[in-house]
């Protein structure tokens, strides 16, 4: 049993799928109860893995392999490290509480929407899991398909437009990737004479090839992942799908679907191209990539008008902070841009779930439709208020910490960084505040906004959790900082053999450096 | 070469397949005639010719056991060549003309054209393509060809009353005829080349030749083109959309599957053995072919309103992409070869079947629009085309990834790397048209009156049969793809 924990948390939410579709379509309440029931299973089965894992120990833990296409190399290999691990807990998390808040807001073709959830559900806790290269690509592409079935049956207007293009970009860039996966694969067989798709095999073929085969294919793998993110100039897709997916479609694409990109990043095109990723050009454009989509995802989110695509928008802000943090490549950098993405992965379902609450109800997202909904909404108010907040950086919730990280990351490589960097926080206060004044703040001028109700019970028990998580990292912020600690440290060594070592002289030990971070959190909103 | 007309065990042993398919198609003609008229229940024929299929699967069988043990047999003094590329293609053809004769019973009595006829001629076809697998001499490969092609031409304008299907039969015999043409003068040339009809003579004379003959690159372009027009290649392609278009549905299934299966294997072969010194002139051709191909197969596929037309394009594309095998000509390319072609089989032919089944008060429904709201009519169906459409596009974990996965592995093998970077890119056009299928099925609604499916047993267990293989071949493959890998170790020696 305990030595197949990771296998029974991605396959929790495929049993589910299988029972919800064997349920009599027209009983509707029974198949939520049984979706539901299985997305508290999924987390529930989570915490033998918490009992197991040691996070002082940066090498994969509860590994399970076996052989799977012997013809190919290709394995059932599943292992975590720390970046994983937060990865499965956020998307246990966020995939419960994004079917239970479709209780209501879906009304059509019940059975299949929580069959496609279930099934996204697992396609996307198999990513964080699996180091096999080949099965991380199945996972990787079969994820794709509920996402579009989501976003094409229960979204919005111009669902079919926004659905088969997310599908396309994501598409286009993942086979850019399987070449460059391909192309290792061929090479590890070169060098050791067997084919093998396990990561750790194709990691040591970075010790056999020069410095532009490895840029070639860190961006073969750097494109699918940052149209995932998504980066600038790859980001139009996500304007689209999410805002015309339904409200747990949006918040599982900002909340994990994105951070599948990140993760991408450290797990499988950083560590396996080292001199790909540690290449000038590379970092240079990387980093001015991230700066322009900080910058530029702020200013076009002051510019909308739909409150869903600035919510949209700002991601691609947000997540260009992630972006910078990772390619400052010190442990900073990485530590904070995975945290800032686990943050991200809480307070932007936040954001998209205050949206769908009164969208449930007037069934519009202009922001010029609303406003003073204070008035009406007080529990709102305050939850949306922290959700802005905790989004925007504000020290003593989680935003302010990934932020603060990063920025000390980047620091250490350029003033320059850190202050463009800065100048996105500004901005990004700006129109959240802006935004918050719209819609909550004045005197209600439509009437239609006269007769909204606040927030259920079940609406405050989705928000709940997730608020519990900003305010949990906001304050206390160690225990994930001693989680990315290890493989975090792992990573900056692979990429800069003796880092540690030639810092040690002039900085305290990065042990103490990081643990040293966690206090001045809150100190510093004092 | 006159002493060697002595027709021995061997020899029956090698055409034993040919020689079954040949006898069951006379047999079911006359049944047909005399029996089957007169009872008036058209299927016994098509159950006759299921019954052929389980003979010529045991002889195939048969093939594979003594290959494997003893390796390659010829016979007919060295004019067949019994290899396990050539099995492997027979085992393929059996699959193809079973399904499509299990379609063909619903669909043929439904246009009210169901004579004893058409099996026969699905069973001539088979025997043609049976040899064009197996033969090593380029008479014998030729004169095979042309029995399959005729067959199909008859085949494709069997809808008698239908315009559209006589005008395809029309385009298809002229422009068959004239790339049957080329290839003849094509193979006429290696002949005076060599001296001799036999593959490998004609390799060694090949190889004997300097570099540069005009005289080889003369044979290798028009046997190239006449074999380009069989497997739909750009610019050769002009005929497959109406064909596939105006053909009875299980007949365009069994020429898009088949036809362009067969026609593979006798290139391959050619190709392998008697250009095989002559690569570096070819390798470039075909690559460029190739290109072309898929990028107008691809991008005519987006814009097409009608499902067969649709598929038509796509079959274009996906011949693009097996010639992109061929291009790298190592294991990996050939593997995916033949691991493309055998999804192909069932993907394709589940495509097909449904659109087979569809119709509209009585009327072959044929549009995309006539799948909008399926979901609502036919939930189970419409997984089954999510399938098959995502199997088509080359999404992991379908049988079609696989094919995809090995072409783009022997290319970067072999240091092809922008014609692999395109030919992945066209993956992306491609998931468009085929997620148009999917999208009509499963996100528009359904008008007034809805086509509904027209199906009969034995169309249920073909679909669902080739939907489940399509899943477990993508799931777990290492069965299938040690099958095709034994293949393609004949060709590479």
């Amino acid at each position: 049993m305990s030595e197949h924990i990771l296998s029974i948390i991605w396959l929790t939410p495929l049993v589910g799928m299988l029972a919800v579709m064997c349920l009599p379509k027209d009983k509707k309440d029974l198949v939520r109860y049984v979706a539901n029931a299985f997305a508290v299973l999924g987390v529930l089965v989570t915490i033998p893995m918490i009992r197991a894992f040691d996070s002082s120990n940066g090498d994969f833990q509860l590994v399970e392999r076996l052989e799977w296409i012997p013809a190919l190399g290709a394995q059932y290999y599943l292992g975590v490290d720390g970046f994983g691990y937060l990865m499965i807990l956020l998307t246990v998390v966020v995939g419960w509480l994004s079917i239970l808040c479709s209780w209501a807001s879906i009304q059509d073709r019940v059975k299949e929407y929580y069959a496609f959830f279930l099934f996204l559900q697992a396609g996307m806790l198999g990513v964080f899991m699996v180091l096999d290269v080949f099965l991380f690509y199945v996972f990787w592409e079969i994820m794709l398909v509920p996402m579009y079935f989501i976003i094409g049956i229960w979204g919005g207007g111009k669902r079919l437009y926004a659905a088969i293009k997310f599908f396309l970009y994501t598409l286009a860039g993942s086979v850019l990737m399987l070449l460059a996966m391909l192309t290792v694969y061929f090479k590890h067989f070169e060098q050791f004479g067997h084919y093998s798709f396990a990561l750790e095999d194709l990691m040591r073929v970075a010790a056999y090839t020069g410095p532009e085969m490895q840029f070639w294919l860190f961006w073969g793998f750097f494109i699918a992942f940052a149209v995932k993110v998504p980066m600038f100039p790859f980001h139009t897709w996500l304007p689209d799908a999410h805002t015309e997916a339904p409200t747990a479609g949006s918040v599982i694409l900002a909340g994990i679907l994105l951070k599948m990109g990140l993760y991408g990043l450290v797990r499988f095109a950083m560590p396996m191209f080292p001199k790909g990723a540690t290449d000038d050009l590379t970092i240079q454009m990387v980093a001015a990539l991230s700066i322009v989509g900080i910058i530029y995802g702020a200013l076009v989110s002051l510019m909308q008008k739909d409150w869903k695509r600035l919510v949209a928008y700002s991601s691609v802000s947000h997540l260009g902070f992630c972006t910078l943090g990772l390619i400052a490549l010190n442990p900073n950098g990485i530590a904070g841009g995975m945290l800032q993405g686990l943050n991200h992965g809480l307070s932007t379902p936040l954001l998209f779930l205050a949206v769908g609450i009164v969208y449930d109800q007037r069934h519009t997202r202009e922001i010029a439709d609303y406003g003073g909904l204070a008035n009406r909404m007080p529990i709102y108010t305050v939850l949306f208020a922290i959700s802005l907040f905790a989004s925007m950086g504000m020290p003593g919730l989680n935003g302010f910490i990934g932020e603060f990280t990063i920025l000390r990351g980047a620091f250490e490589v350029s003033i320059w960084w850190a202050g463009f960097a800065v100048l996105g926080i500004i901005l990004g206060a700006a129109y959240l505040l802006w935004l918050f004044q719209r819609v909550m703040l004045g005197p209600i001028t439509n009437p239609k906004n006269e007769k909204v109700r606040d927030m259920n019970l079940r609406e405050i028990v989705v928000m709940a959790p997730l608020i519990a998580g900003c305010f949990w990292i906001g304050l206390y912020p160690k225990p994930c900082f001693e989680i990315l600690e290890a493989p975090t440290n792992k990573l900056v060594e692979r990429l800069d053999p003796g880092y540690f070592s030639r810092n040690a002289a002039e900085e305290p030990a990065e042990e103490v450096r990081l643990a040293r971070l966690a206090p001045e959190g809150p100190s510093a909103s004092e | 070469m006159m002493d060697a007309i002595t027709f021995t065990a061997t020899d029956f042993h090698v055409l034993k397949p040919a020689i079954l398919l040949c006898l069951f198609g006379c047999g079911i003609l006359l049944t047909d005639a005399f029996l089957v008229r007169r009872i008036g229940k058209r299927w016994y024929n098509a159950v006759t010719a299921l019954v052929a299929e389980g003979a010529v699967i045991l002889a195939v069988l048969q093939h594979m056991s003594d290959v494997r043990s003893g390796g390659p047999i010829s016979g007919l003094g060295g004019s067949i060549l019994i290899d396990g590329f050539g099995v492997f293609f027979n085992v393929i053809f059996v699959l193809a003309a079973s399904l499509a004769v299990i379609l063909s019973a619903r669909y043929m009595e439904a246009e009210g054209e169901h004579r004893g006829e058409y099996y026969a001629l699905v069973l001539f076809a088979q025997a043609g393509m049976s040899i064009m697998a197996t033969g090593n001499d380029l008479v014998v490969l030729f004169v095979a060809l042309e029995t399959m092609a005729l067959s199909f031409y008859v085949m494709v304008g069997f809808l008698r009353s239908s315009k559209k299907s006589n005008e395809a039969a029309m385009k298809y015999l002229i422009l068959g005829a004239f790339s049957s043409g080329l290839l003849a003068y094509g193979l006429s040339v290696l002949y005076g080349i060599a001296g001799s009809t036999s593959l490998e003579k004609v390799g060694e004379a090949v190889a004997a030749r300097p570099e540069g003959d005009w005289a080889t690159i003369l044979a290798l372009i028009t046997t190239s083109v006449g074999l380009f027009f069989k497997i739909a290649a750009v610019p050769f392609h002009m005929w497959a959309p109406d064909v596939y278009e105006g053909a009875p549905t299980p007949t365009t299934a069994y020429v898009s599957v088949a036809s362009k299966a067969a026609s593979f294997a006798l290139m391959i072969r050619l190709f392998l053995s008697a250009y095989g010194s002559a690569a570096d002139a070819w390798i470039p051709l075909l690559g460029a072919i190739a290109l072309v191909t898929m990028t107008i197969g691809n991008l005519a596929a987006v814009t097409q309103s009608n499902l067969k037309r649709l598929l038509a394009y796509s079959s274009i594309a996906h011949a693009g992409y097996i010639l992109l095998g061929l291009v790298a000509a190592n294991e990996a390319g050939m593997r995916g070869i033949a691991i493309y072609i055998l999804a192909y089989v069932f993907m394709n032919f589940g495509a097909f079947a449904l659109i087979a089944a569809l119709r509209r008060d009585g009327e072959a429904a044929e549009e995309l629009d006539d799948l909008n709201g399926l979901f609502a009519r036919a939930p189970g169906y419409t997984i089954l085309v999510a399938i098959f459409m995502l199997s088509l596009a080359g999404i992991p974990p379908m049988a079609g990834f696989y094919g995809k996965y090995y072409i783009f592995l022997g290319l970067l093998q072999e240091g092809y790397y922008v014609l692999a970077v395109f030919a992945a890119l066209y993956v992306a056009v491609a998931a468009y048209y085929y997620f148009r299928v999917i999208r009509a099925c499963w996100l528009q609604k359904g008008s007034e009156t809805p086509a509904t499916l027209d199906m009969n047993l034995g169309t249920r267990v073909a679909l669902v049969g080739s939907g489940v293989l399509t899943v477990l071949i993508g799931v777990m493959p290492q069965r299938f793809l040690d099958l095709a890998g034994e293949s393609v170790l004949a060709t590479l020696r």
